[in-house]
């Protein structure tokens, strides 16, 4: 049974691919936690995946003196996961789109593209130096307004 | 768990066998190298059985259209064969499902490969 209570945790932790993996198997424990069913619970684990990696890759690109932070935060309605690093920063209106034609064969870009198509809202925020996406997954249905 | 390969010639067809976790640091590079190395040895007809594949991240899919792409332009063919679920709506969610030649049996797809 879903469990309702508003709870959150961060943890910092190092530029490697070890913190994603770590911040992967976070988001699918809370995930199913929250209560979402066996489909969205991995669609959320690789959403989060895909901003760890960007946060290592891209952000801080493997500097073991940059740390990435990551939150998990459920509340009533939401699921709601934020990943920062202390890279360049990121313009998401910079970022080509990988279906476009002239990028479908492109052997990356898709992770940003991923994250929105399995997350209900993704918002960026600049740190100065940093990134920050708030990753959030509705734990009930939108109710349509009329 | 990291990503297997195993190796296997059919009818002049090399067969990857993958399985495992095709993502950043673990299976993209194993796939990369596992290409080159049938291309060095003169093959360029290539079938990926990625049925025992559980999971692909941005990379692994980015990893499989490099591959993709390398073999094209070495004048061969790179076919799937057997995506699980997850793999296939992953294809079809970055429409690259169509863009691939993707098989569901093995025979068939070795017979599609040109002669």
């Amino acid at each position: 049974m879903a469990d309702s209570t508003t709870m959150r945790v961060s943890y910092t932790l190092d530029s490697s691919l070890d913190s994603v993996n770590k911040i992967e198997l976070t988001a699918e424990q809370w995930a199913e936690r929250a209560g979402f069913d066996e489909d969205t619970v991995p669609h959320i684990a690789m959403a989060v995946r895909e901003a760890a990696v960007n946060a290592v890759l891209h952000g801080n690109s493997y500097d073991t003196n940059k740390h990435i932070l990551a939150s998990f935060e459920t509340t009533a309605d939401d699921l709601i996961i934020r990943i920062s690093d202390q890279g360049p920063g990121l313009d998401p209106d910079t970022i080509p789109d990988p279906l476009a034609p002239e990028n479908i064969l492109r052997g990356s870009g898709r992770g940003i593209f991923l994250i929105r198509a399995f997350m209900d809202e993704v918002n960026f925020r600049q740190l100065h130096p940093g990134t920050e996406l708030t990753l959030i997954k509705h734990r009930k249905p939108a109710q349509s307004g009329t | 768990m990291s990503m297997k390969v195993k190796t296997r010639q059919v009818d002049g067809i090399t067969i990857l066998d993958l399985s495992g976790r095709i993502t950043l640091g673990e299976g993209s590079v194993t796939i990369r190298d596992a290409v080159r190395d049938v291309l060095a040895k003169g093959s360029n007809k290539i079938l990926l059985n990625l049925g025992d594949i559980s999971y692909i991240d941005s990379s692994g899919i980015g990893e499989l259209v490099s591959a993709f792409t390398t073999v094209k332009n070495s004048g061969g063919e790179l076919k799937l064969l057997n995506l699980t679920k997850k793999v296939h709506d992953l294809l079809q969610i970055t429409k690259l499902y169509t863009v691939f030649d993707v098989k569901d049996d093995e025979a068939t797809a070795i017979s599609s490969f040109t002669k």
